[in-house]
């Protein structure tokens, strides 16, 4: 590991993305996410690799698009109202089968919404925000260490499955402060040379980066093959946490900010006597239905936790499908919910 | 009387960089002709092994099936974005971008403007036929005042929708690009002209000098609802009056 240091999430990102490899960053300046463009800016071209501030969040993922034809690990960042702009790309990426990082430091919505911490993001993330039939895989961090860790691994998994990947944060992981230890800067020669990259046509047949094919029978193909590789995403790559579930009879589900608030909260309610646990997915897609499906067969109630108005509440409920409880408590506009809050929601579902 | 073959001299062939699939452009368009340019530039250039094309969406959609390059499919609007994104990160490529009026002057607008302005290092040949071809003859940026589409059907009036916009202008009076010129394809003539203007736009990029713009006038014959020569002669006697040809720089 390399040296210890006290950095904001944005920034944490920006250097993970760094040691990750990432050669090309293509961005639009947005709150709350301005310091991760900022660290970029001053660190990329100094290494020889390529910043730029585009024009617009839609012209700074379609230059991911281009870098991420080439075959170098690129990214591009921004906030929820900039995701909403690169929705096409996003989907463009999926359809062309392209290994791209996208990092969405959540605020509160719709419309402009504000610059305060929000998860109203999590159906446009994980349900497919863009047009046509196709995930990414979304990584929650709960913690700034955490988010460099998979910011590190969303380049791997990027390029492993030759898909786009998100970062779903919030305004509070991306402007929090932590004490970080970032591994070391991976050996970008080491990784798996791109075949299918367009990097010119020397020596092979040429070859072609599309999401697109007019006979029904061909698309219907290239969607079958899409499909596949997200059943094997779905089998392998499923990641969570659980927190005092071994004893629980109540459970709260969260990710990202609300889930660390909720291990306080855990903590108080054991301090009063309430067996209570957490579930925390990380991966939002892949959602960790089988682990909570299990957990929900030893709880009486599995109380989700959301910034938002309850949209990962509805993969909960599709998880535990009756087997318990499936309360909920949401906060929204940027406001965040207190331990003691949470505490009071806890205590009404126990027993 | 039998001819002999023997002292005959090749002087047209098809170009090495084209495949062999088929164009899937109209009769009398001017799109086939470009693309054998642009095929041919890459012959004469020896730069195959080491040119991305990116394909807009329109009717040249399927550029990537016609050249032995490598090629990206670029969403609407965004292929100068995209082929900054592949410059930037293999400079040693050689990247074009072939886009249209609609892709290249109305929903690519911001896209189109600051590749420009960054002066990126790229080639990208804008083919202005004032009319959307293939979602059915539809008003363009570029569509001439009083000129009937299916969206315009009693002409393009300005105070509803403005004027035909002059987009290689715009780029003109920016500080990075290094040549911005517009040609034609109706006559031999203009063909060659092209032909040097497009060979010019790869070269400076090979030489790293920078943005180069071609803009190309071309015919529309089916959504214009003329003949072919009629579409030709259009184009040279309407079309140059409201978008001149000619180098705007040169700064190469």
């Amino acid at each position: 590991m390399g040296e210890r240091m006290l950095l904001r999430g944005n920034e944490v990102i920006a250097e993970a993305a760094i040691r990750a490899g990432c050669q090309c960053y293509f961005a639009y300046p947005i709150t709350p996410q301005a310091e991760l463009l900022e660290h970029m800016a001053r660190n990329m071209p100094r290494l020889g690799r390529t910043f730029i501030q585009a024009e617009s969040e839609i012209a700074a993922i379609s230059m991911v698009y281009g870098a991420a034809s080439v075959g170098v690990r690129t990214m591009t960042s921004s906030s929820s109202p900039g995701i909403s702009l690169k929705q096409e790309g996003i989907s463009y990426l999926a359809g062309s089968n392209l290994p791209a990082v996208i990092v969405n430091i959540v605020r509160g919505g719709p419309g402009l919404g504000d610059i305060a911490p929000a998860q109203s993001d999590y159906f446009q993330a994980t349900k497919g925000g863009g047009h046509g039939d196709y995930h990414m895989i979304v990584l929650a961090p709960s913690t700034v260490p955490e988010a460099g860790e998979l910011t590190m691994l969303a380049f791997d998994l990027a390029d492993q499955y030759r898909t786009p990947v998100m970062i779903l944060a919030d305004g509070m992981l991306g402007q929090m402060m932590e004490p970080v230890e970032l591994p070391e800067p991976i050996d970008v020669a080491s990784l798996p040379v791109k075949e299918w990259a367009t990097t010119g046509a020397k020596g092979r047949d040429p070859n072609v980066i599309l999401s697109f094919d007019l006979d029904p029978e061909v698309l219907k193909r290239m969607n079958l093959a899409l499909q596949k590789r997200y059943r094997q995403i779905e089998a392998k790559e499923v990641r969570y946490e659980e927190a005092t579930t071994e004893d629980a009879d109540i459970l709260i589900a969260a990710y990202g900010t609300v889930a660390r608030i909720a291990k306080s909260v855990v903590r108080m309610a054991r301090a009063e006597g309430i067996k209570l646990g957490l579930f925390r997915p990380i991966t939002l897609w892949p959602f960790p239905y089988q682990p909570l499906k299990e957990l929900a067969g030893r709880v009486k109630t599995v109380l989700t936790v959301e910034m938002s108005a309850g949209q990962m509440w509805e993969d909960v409920r599709l998880a535990v499908a009756e087997r318990a409880n499936t309360p909920f408590y949401g906060e929204m506009g940027g406001v965040v919910p207190t331990p003691r809050r949470i505490l009071s929601e806890v205590r009404k579902h126990a027993s | 009387m039998p001819v002999s073959t023997e002292k005959m001299v090749k002087v047209f062939g098809r170009p090495a960089s084209l495949t062999e699939a088929r164009f899937t452009y109209c009769p009398g368009c001017h799109h086939g002709i470009l693309t054998r340019i642009i095929a041919q530039t890459i012959d004469e250039l020896g730069i195959v092994e080491r040119t991305v094309g990116i394909a807009p969406v329109g009717c040249a959609v399927f550029a990537y099936l016609w050249y032995r390059c490598d090629a990206i499919q670029a969403s609407h609007g965004r292929a100068s974005a995209v082929a900054t994104g592949v410059k930037r990160a293999n400079p040693n490529l050689i990247v074009f971008a072939y886009q249209g009026d609609g892709d290249f002057a109305s929903i690519g607008t911001a896209e189109s403007i600051h590749a420009a302005n960054r002066g990126e290092n790229i080639t990208v040949i804008f083919v202005n036929n004032q009319v959307y071809g293939m979602t059915g003859g539809e008003m363009a940026p570029t569509s001439l005042v009083g000129q009937k589409t299916t969206t315009t059907p009693d002409g393009r009036d300005p105070a509803l929708f403005g004027y035909p916009i002059r987009f290689s202008e715009m780029i003109a009076q920016l500080d990075a690009p290094v040549y911005v010129t517009r040609q034609a394809l109706y006559d031999t003539k203009r063909i060659m002209d092209a032909t040097k203007a497009i060979k010019k736009a790869f070269t400076n990029q090979l030489e790293k000098k920078g943005y180069s713009l071609v803009e190309v006038l071309a015919t529309c014959p089916t959504n214009w609802r003329m003949k072919p020569t009629e579409a030709n002669k259009h184009v040279a006697e309407v079309v140059t009056k409201v978008f001149p040809l000619g180098d705007l720089i040169d700064r190469g």
